[in-house]
C-alpha cells in the first residue's frame, strides 16, 4: 500500500491525516520542523532557494526514512516559483536516491481533470463520489475547527493572567479536535476547545494591542518557520490577526473568489494593480484593510529572497505613511536568530504603545 | 539624593551610567565587553560605585542591550528595555525635537524615526554587519592607525576614492586593491567611511524619511570621518550628544526612573551584587524536536534567570507582560 506524506503548515495535518486516511491510505504525517529538518533541507536544497522549499526537502527526507512513498502536495499557476516546487523536489529526491510518487493539486477551478485524476489516485477505498464528497466536507469542517481554535488563541493569549495558560488549554483543545472522526464529534470538540479557551483567567484591564500579520503563506502557516511569532507577540500583550488561514486560502483558490478576497484586490489596486505572484497583493491589501479597521500595527512576514514579497515590501512603505499605519517587516531564513527578532518585536510594541498613548493624549515617554 | 542606573550590555561595550533626578549624568562607563559580560558589570558597578558621591541613593534600575536580560537579572533591574526604545528616549532627553536617529554600535547599525518625541518606524542592519564598529575596528589595525585617529585621517584626505562597501569582504579586498594601486591611505580611508554611509542609508535606511535634527550615536559617532561622509551624504547637520557612546543606558536609566515612579519603589538588589559569586551553565532540552539550548544562571547555587527555550517552557527572565 501507499504510504503518502505531505507538507506541514501548522496544525493543518490533522486534517489531511484523517482526510488521507478516510480515503483509505496508509498516512505518514510529517514531523515538526526542527534544527535537523532545516540542516537536510539546506544541505539539499539550491542556496538562493526560498526558506518554504527548504523545510519542505527536510520535511520530506524526513518522512522518507520515516517509510513515506508518496507526496501529496500543491502546485501553483501565479509567477511565484512555489508553483514548480513539486517537480524541483521530486528532482532533489531522485538525485538523492529516492524514488518518490508525486501527486499535485493544481487550482482546480483551471485544472478539474489534474483533480479529478488525483483523487482517483487517493481513493484507495473506492469510495461512491457521494462518499468522497462527505469525507472532504467532513475534513473541511474539522479545519475549521482547528483555525476557529487558532484564532481565539490570539485574542486570549494576550490577556492571560498567567503567561503560558492559553498555549496549554490551546493544545488540549487541539488533541480533542484530533481525536474526534465524526462530523458531530468534531463540533463538539470544537465547541469545547472554544469554551475552554474562554475560560482562561483573564486581566479584563489588559491594554492590548492589536497586530495583523500578512506575508507568504508558508511562513505565515507554520510556526516553526516563524520563529513562534504570533505566540511571542502574544506574551507581550499584543492580539494577533492573521490575515491567512488555510480554510480562507482554499476557499480563494477553489471554485470561486470569496468576497473577502475581492476586497482585498479592490484595497490593493491603487497600490499594485498586477498580479506578482505569491501573496504580494495580498499583503498590500490586507495592510489597507486592517489600516481601515484600526489595527495598531502591521507585521510582514517573508521568506529571504521571496519576489513577490520584496515588491510588496517596497511598497508598503507609502501605504504605511498615506494610512498612518506602522509596519514591521522579516525576512526569515534558517540563519534568522530569536533574539533579533525578539528585540525587533518589544520595539515594535513600545512604538505601538507610546503611538497609542499619545493619541489618547497621555504624554509618558514609555509604554 | 536620588538616582537612576542604566546599563547597557552590548557586543563590544558594556556600559553604566548615573542619572540624577533632573535627567543629568553624573559618571559614565564605556568598557569593553571582551567576551565576558558577567565580569564586566560587576567590575563596572565596582567602579560606579566608588565614582558617586556617597549621599546619592539609587532610586531605579534599567537594563538595556543585547545582553540585557542578564544584566537585568543580575541586578535586579526594574525594567529590561529593547535597545531602541532606549536609545529613542535617550535623543529625545538631549534634543527634544529630534526627528532621526542613527546608532552604529559594535555589531548592529539602526535607524530610529521619531516625530513629535515618538518612535513612529525603526530598522536594525539584517543579514550584514558590514559597517558597524567590529568592522572599523579590524580594518583600523590592519592599517596599524589607531582607532582613535581613523576618522580624522579621512578629513585629510585630498581625492576620492570609491570603495565598494556592500559586504566586508568585498570591502576589505577593495581596501587592499587600492592601496597596491598606490592610493594614499587618508584617501582609501574616507572612501572606506562613505562607502559604509552608503550602504548604511540604503540598506537600515532605505524608504525612511530622514529629517532633521538628526543624532548620531553609538561607538562609532566617534569616528569624525563617519559623521563627514553623513553630512556629505544628507547634506543636513549631524549632532553628536555629548554622551554619545553610552546613551542607550541613558535611556535605560531615564526608563527605569518612569518605572518606578509608577510602581512605587526599586527592585535594585545594590552595589553589594558586586562581590556574589555568579556562573551559568546551560542543557539541551529534550522536550521535542527543537532540542533547544537553555541557558542558566546562578547567584550562588540559586537558578536566577534562564532563557534560551523557543517555548517558554523554562524561561524565567524577569521581565513582566
Amino acid at each position: 500500500m501507499q504510504k503518502l506524506t505531505f507538507p506541514r503548515m501548522g496544525e493543518s495535518w490533522r486534517t489531511f491525516k484523517m482526510l488521507l486516511e478516510d480515503l483509505g491510505n496508509e498516512v505518514v504525517v510529517p514531523p515538526r520542523p526542527s534544527k535537523r529538518t532545516l540542516d537536510l533541507g539546506v544541505r539539499y536544497s539550491p542556496e538562493f532557494a526560498c526558506f518554504p522549499l527548504k523545510i519542505l526537502t527536510g520535511t520530506y527526507l524526513e518522512a522518507i526514512e520515516m517509510g513515506a512513498d508518496t507526496i501529496v502536495t500543491s502546485g501553483g499557476i501565479g509567477p511565484c516559483r512555489a508553483g514548480e516546487y513539486a517537480m524541483l523536489h521530486h528532482k532533489i529526491l531522485a538525485d538523492l536516491g529516492h524514488n518518490i510518487k508525486m501527486v499535485v493539486f493544481e487550482p482546480p477551478r483551471f485544472y478539474p481533470f489534474n483533480f479529478i485524476k488525483n483523487v482517483y489516485i487517493l481513493n484507495r477505498a473506492r469510495h461512491s463520489i457521494r462518499g468522497i464528497i462527505a469525507l472532504i466536507k467532513k475534513a473541511w469542517r474539522k479545519l475549521q475547527a482547528l483555525d476557529n481554535a487558532e484564532k481565539l488563541s490570539h485574542v486570549i493569549r494576550p490577556r492571560e493572567l498567567i503567561t503560558g495558560t492559553t498555549t496549554r488549554v490551546y493544545r488540549k483543545g487541539l488533541e480533542w479536535i484530533d481525536q474526534a472522526y465524526t462530523n458531530e464529534q468534531i463540533i463538539d470538540a470544537e465547541t469545547a476547545a472554544l469554551e475552554a479557551l474562554r475560560n482562561v483567567p483573564q486581566n479584563p484591564e489588559a491594554e492590548v494591542l492589536r497586530v495583523g500579520i500578512v506575508g507568504e503563506i508558508y511562513v505565515l502557516l507554520e510556526p516553526a518557520s516563524n520563529l513562534e511569532i504570533e505566540e511571542t507577540l502574544g506574551n507581550l500583550g499584543v492580539e494577533v490577526e492573521r490575515s491567512m488561514f488555510l480554510t480562507g486560502w482554499t476557499r480563494d483558490n477553489t471554485w470561486t473568489e470569496t468576497t473577502e478576497g475581492m476586497t482585498v484586490k479592490a484595497a490593493a489596486e491603487p497600490y499594485l494593480p498586477e498580479l506578482v505572484g505569491g501573496h504580494g497583493r495580498d499583503s498590500i491589501g490586507n495592510t489597507i484593510l486592517c489600516a481601515k479597521r484600526g489595527f495598531d500595527g502591521m507585521i510582514q512576514l517573508a521568506p529571504f529572497t521571496c519576489i513577490p514579497e520584496i515588491v510588496a515590501r517596497t511598497i508598503l512603505p507609502k501605504v504605511s505613511r498615506d494610512y498612518d499605519i506602522p509596519v514591521l517587516t522579516f525576512f526569515l531564513d534558517e540563519q534568522t536568530g530569536k533574539a533579533g527578532m525578539t528585540t525587533r518585536l518589544e520595539a515594535f510594541v513600545d512604538l505601538m504603545r507610546r503611538k497609542k498613548h499619545f493619541r489618547q493624549g497621555n504624554g509618558l515617554l514609555t509604554g | 539624593m536620588k538616582a537612576y542606573l542604566g546599563i547597557d550590555v552590548g557586543s563590544v561595550s558594556i556600559n553604566i551610567v548615573v542619572l540624577n533626578e533632573a535627567g543629568e549624568v553624573i559618571t559614565g562607563l564605556y568598557l569593553r565587553t571582551k567576551g565576558r559580560p558577567i565580569e564586566v558589570i560587576q567590575e563596572g558597578l565596582k567602579q560606579t560605585a566608588e565614582s558617586i558621591p556617597p549621599d546619592v541613593k539609587i532610586a531605579g534600575v534599567g537594563s538595556t542591550g543585547s545582553g540585557r536580560y542578564l544584566a537585568g537579572i543580575m541586578v535586579g533591574a526594574d525594567v529590561i528595555k529593547n535597545e531602541i526604545t532606549a536609545h529613542a528616549v535617550a535623543a529625545s532627553m538631549v534634543i527634544p525635537d529630534v526627528q532621526t536617529v542613527f546608532e552604529i554600535g559594535g555589531q548592529d547599525s539602526k535607524i530610529i524615526i521619531m516625530r513629535h518625541g515618538i518612535v513612529t518606524d525603526f530598522a536594525m542592519n539584517t543579514v550584514c554587519a558590514a559597517g558597524t564598529g567590529s568592522f572599523l575596528d579590524q580594518q583600523a589595525s590592519r592599517l596599524n592607525i589607531p582607532i582613535s585617529q581613523f576618522g580624522e585621517l579621512a578629513l585629510k584626505s585630498t581625492s576620492q576614492v570609491r570603495i565598494a562597501g556592500r559586504c566586508t569582504v568585498f570591502a576589505e579586498s577593495d581596501m587592499i586593491h587600492k592601496q597596491q594601486m598606490g592610493h594614499q591611505i587618508p584617501d582609501i580611508i574616507n572612501g572606506l567611511c562613505e562607502a559604509l554611509v552608503r550602504n548604511y542609508l540604503n540598506n537600515v535606511g532605505k524608504g525612511k524619511e530622514i529629517l532633521p535634527p538628526i543624532a548620531f550615536q553609538g561607538g562609532v559617532a566617534a569616528n569624525v570621518g563617519i559623521k563627514a561622509a553623513f553630512e556629505k551624504a544628507l547634506g543636513f547637520p549631524i549632532i553628536i550628544p555629548k554622551y554619545f557612546n553610552v546613551m542607550g543606558a541613558i535611556g535605560a536609566a531615564q526608563i527605569a526612573c518612569e518605572e518606578v515612579s509608577r510602581k512605587g519603589e526599586t527592585s535594585f538588589k545594590g552595589f553589594q551584587i558586586t562581590n556574589l559569586p555568579y556562573r551559568t551553565g546551560s542543557f539541551e532540552c529534550d522536550g521535542c524536536s527543537n532540542v533547544c539550548e537553555v541557558v542558566e544562571i546562578f547567584e550562588g547555587e540559586k537558578v536566577i534567570g534562564r532563557w534560551g527555550s523557543r517555548c517558554s517552557k523554562w524561561d524565567i527572565t524577569g521581565e513582566n507582560k
